[in-house]
């Protein structure tokens, strides 16, 4: 097999320190490809292009086997994504307490449909099964807090509480 | 070795305040804070003790408290309630009665946590640790037991009298499908090859339960004492937890408890100077529910693709890498120390025929009592929703019940003398399935319901087998044009028909147990999904399509943001205040009822 030519990583843009740091720690280790774009991913929100062709020419794997994995799982994402990430669960017991209405309201206040990011990039609204905590269900998380025991009139005063925080 | 560190003088008098996901979500650790700091203040951090424990049980009710020797509870507590028990818990240490349980308000109190209804006809071996130990803490751990089971069985039992005990328990795995754990550690065992791996299986996919999430974060040491005892009677080395990524804590929990394992010799080279040998890391999912299944696991665990791969070969003779792999649940492992501490005869004692020993169910959805319940098996659904759940928490009666998740079922009402056990349960079409129990009430659509469900498995079908991807995304469509209101004669028996194809033919379990929510609601149900077909009714009035919206005068304060929002202008205001929606202009879009400020527009 041929080198891959393409030049992208060393597009302008795209900072390659975090990922040179993370992928000389922990390349070596047997089925590294799934906690370095974890690692990856938190250091650059997202897993941009040059980023996925740097791990792929580091573990020496085909560009198109680390794209399949990244795609693979729910959690890895290809687009950045926005400033605040709001997450509804729908897992069975927030889904029978209300988690569809909730995502009509969250949805219907920031303008943004489930699964897609604002495009002045201030939020991302995803669904997620179940965040174990079921006993408060319905549950949303902001930024990674939960808000559990939402009524509609809850859901709707944090998120345009999150929205004037934003315009702030 | 295994003594517990004396240096810190145990506390006399321990406040427990509940540091499980619900309770943190509730501001539980700025209530411990406001007891840690009242103590310091009044100089008495020798002899009080602020203890932040794993779950209790009772999300419902958090945050929790917990106090004394006698174990006084204190639920939903706020930084008022706080302040008042400090001062109780620095004078005279009565308990505060206005503070107390009650079943209702106005109803005698209840002081003691244990006799609480919800506690009273459950039996704590998994969680026998969980509320009560401080989980970031291998002291706290080792004081309340844990470890004792490795250091007996290392320094007294050969791998095979440890299987033999295992095998006689009765345990079967918890992860769902129910597996004899002594015999699949002895398949382990026999199987050949000079590294072997003992792999915790955390990755709890089921929406709607947490208990592996419970206990890892409650009690993380007993996870680890399990794993490291299963590695022991198979001869494994090495080993992974694969934990779900959504638990942050738990991974957090699990990664000090490993690291002070290790520090004290209870995890890694030559255990306790016996000359065993066991090493475990942490592998964090991605966000994949087929990663539960053991083989897709494994492939995850490799670095790929998290998609499963047919059996035979079973992970205990070709898993990881290649090399014989014995993969069990959190909750099958940490009841591993209790049986080796209690003898397989004491866990046999518990439970039915075929289903020994306790088990942990995520009691959610529609009662009162919302938690974490573990009980032995064969109680009665009825006793479960009735008697722990404390009954529907709306005034409409609960009508089903949906056990096991994705891949379980829907028990009616009629059926809630049916006992939880794997086969009682299997006889009337559901599963213990991994322990999700949903109560629901009238308001929820059994078909609505089933598509919610099955749009959770076709979501997360891998995609490899043709049945699975293909079946259960035909079956999805049927199910959802019911519920719009566009059933067709004859969806019924396509339905059935395709689920039992769905069912038989796929690869892994995922597809084989997806039509199940369908089926069983087909089987008991079916005279709602009859009514949306050709009356195009929903009896719950839980489908949109299938509703008529209405404004309540009394809730309306005329803002007209509804009418403003409708996109068909079906709504007109008569007088200035009053609001009405002219059903045969409205379209049902269901924008007004999400929109209204003041929750005015209701379905009926
Ligand atoms: C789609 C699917 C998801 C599963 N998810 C889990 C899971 O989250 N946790 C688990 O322990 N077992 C899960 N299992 C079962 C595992 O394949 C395996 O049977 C289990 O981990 C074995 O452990 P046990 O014998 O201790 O139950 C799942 C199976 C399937 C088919
Ligand atoms: S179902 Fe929402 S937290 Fe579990």
């Amino acid at each position: 097999m041929s080198e891959c030519s393409c030049t992208s990583s060393q597009s302008p843009e795209f900072d390659a320190t975090a990922l040179e740091a993370i992928l000389s720690s922990g390349s070596t280790v047997e089925g590294a490809l799934v906690p370095i774009l974890q690692a990856s991913q938190d250091a650059y929100g997202y897993l941009p292009r040059p980023a996925l062709e740097m791990i792929a020419r580091s573990l020496r794997l085909p560009l198109a086997e680390v794209y399949g994995v990244a795609t693979f799982y729910a959690q890895f994402h290809l687009e950045p994504r926005g400033k605040h990430i709001v997450r509804i669960c729908h897992g069975t017991a927030c889904h029978v307490r209300g988690a569809t209405e909730i995502t009509d309201v969250i949805v219907g206040e920031l303008g943004v449909e489930v699964g897609s990011t604002s495009e002045d990039l201030s939020f991302t609204v995803e669904s997620v099964a179940c965040v174990g905590c079921c006993g408060l269900a319905p549950v949303v998380l902001i930024d990674g807090e939960t808000h559990g025991g939402l009524s509609t009139q809850a859901a709707r005063r944090i998120v345009s509480k999150l929205q004037r925080e934003q315009t702030q | 070795m295994i003594a517990p560190d004396t240096s810190t003088p145990r506390a006399a008098y321990e406040v427990r305040v509940c540091a499980g996901s619900a309770c943190v979500a509730n501001g539980s650790l700025q209530i411990a804070q406001r007891f840690e700091e009242a103590i310091a203040r009044n100089g008495l951090a020798g002899s009080v003790r602020v203890i932040k424990t794993g779950c209790h049980g009772l999300c419902a009710r958090g945050p929790v408290v917990v106090v004394g020797p006698d174990g006084v509870f204190y639920p939903a507590v706020d930084l008022d309630a706080a302040d008042r028990i400090i001062v109780s818990v620095l004078g005279d240490r009565e308990p505060v009665e206005p503070l107390l349980f009650r079943e209702s308000p106005g109803a005698d109190s209840i002081a003691r946590y244990a006799d609480v209804p919800f506690n009273a006809r459950q039996q704590r071996i998994v969680l026998r640790n969980c509320g009560v130990i401080d989980p970031e803490s291998l002291d706290s751990a080792f004081a309340a037991g844990d470890y004792v089971a490795l250091s007996t069985a290392l320094a007294t039992m050969t791998p095979e009298q440890v299987i033999e005990m295992v095998r006689d328990s009765g345990l079967r795995g918890r992860g769902g499908a129910g597996f004899s754990t002594g015999m699949k550690w002895q398949l382990a065992r026999a199987a050949e090859g000079d590294l072997k791996y003992l792999c915790c299986n955390a990755d709890e996919g089921d929406p709607g339960a947490f208990m592996d999430r419970a206990v890892l974060e409650g009690d993380p040491h007993a996870v680890l004492e399990g794993m490291a005892l299963a590695a022991y009677a198979i001869g494994a080395s090495e080993g992974y937890v694969y934990v779900r990524a959504e638990y942050p804590l738990a991974v957090k929990r699990l990664r000090k408890a490993i690291a002070d394992a290790e520090a004290r010799g209870l995890l890694g080279k030559d255990i306790m100077g016996s000359g065993f040998s066991y090493s475990v890391s942490i592998r964090e999912g991605a966000g994949a529910f087929v990663c539960g299944e053991e083989t897709a696991l494994i492939a995850s665990v490799e670095g790929r693709r998290g998609m499963p791969r047919p059996r035979p070969p079973f992970p205990t003779t070709s898993g990881l890498w290649n090399r014989p792999t014995c993969i069990n649940n959190v909750e099958t492992l940490a009841n591993i120390p209790w049986i080796v501490a209690n003898g397989a005869e004491a866990y046999a004692a518990i439970g039915t025929g075929n289903s020994k020993g306790t088990k942990v169910f995520a009691l959610t959805g529609h009662v009162h009592y919302t938690g974490l319940v573990e009980v032995p098996m064969g109680l009665t659904v009825r006793e479960m929703v009735h008697e722990i759940g404390g009954g529907s928490s709306s005034e409409r009666p609960i009508k089903a019940v949906q056990i096991g998740g994705p891949s379980g079922g829907c028990l009616p009402a009629s059926l809630f003398d049916t006992h939880i056990d794997y086969d009682a349960l299997a006889s009337v079409g559901a599963v213990v399935g991994s322990g999700g129990l949903v109560a629901v009430d009238k308001s929820t659509c059994m078909v609505e319901f089933a598509r919610y469900f099955l749009a959770f498995t076709q979501d997360e079908s891998c995609g490899k087998c043709v049945p699975c991807r293909i079946g259960t995304k035909r079956m999805l469509e049927i199910v959802t044009r019911i519920t719009e209101g566009h059933g067709q004669p004859g969806d019924i028996e396509t339905l059935e028909r395709l689920g039992n194809l769905v069912r038989s033919t796929s690869l892994c379990a995922l597809g084989g147990t997806a039509a199940n929510p369908v089926l069983t609601t087909l089987k008991y149900f079916r005279e709602e999904y009859e009514e949306h077909i050709s009356e195009k009714k929903c009896r719950a009035h839980a489908c949109g399509a299938l509703s008529t919206y209405a404004v309540i005068p009394e809730k309306c304060k005329g803002c007209g943001v509804c009418k403003k929002n409708c996109p068909v202008n079906a709504i007109s205001s008569v007088i200035k205040e009053q609001y009405t929606i002219d059903p045969d202009t409205c379209v049902k879009c269901g924008i007004c009822e999400a929109k209204c400020p003041f929750d005015a527009i209701i379905r009926v």
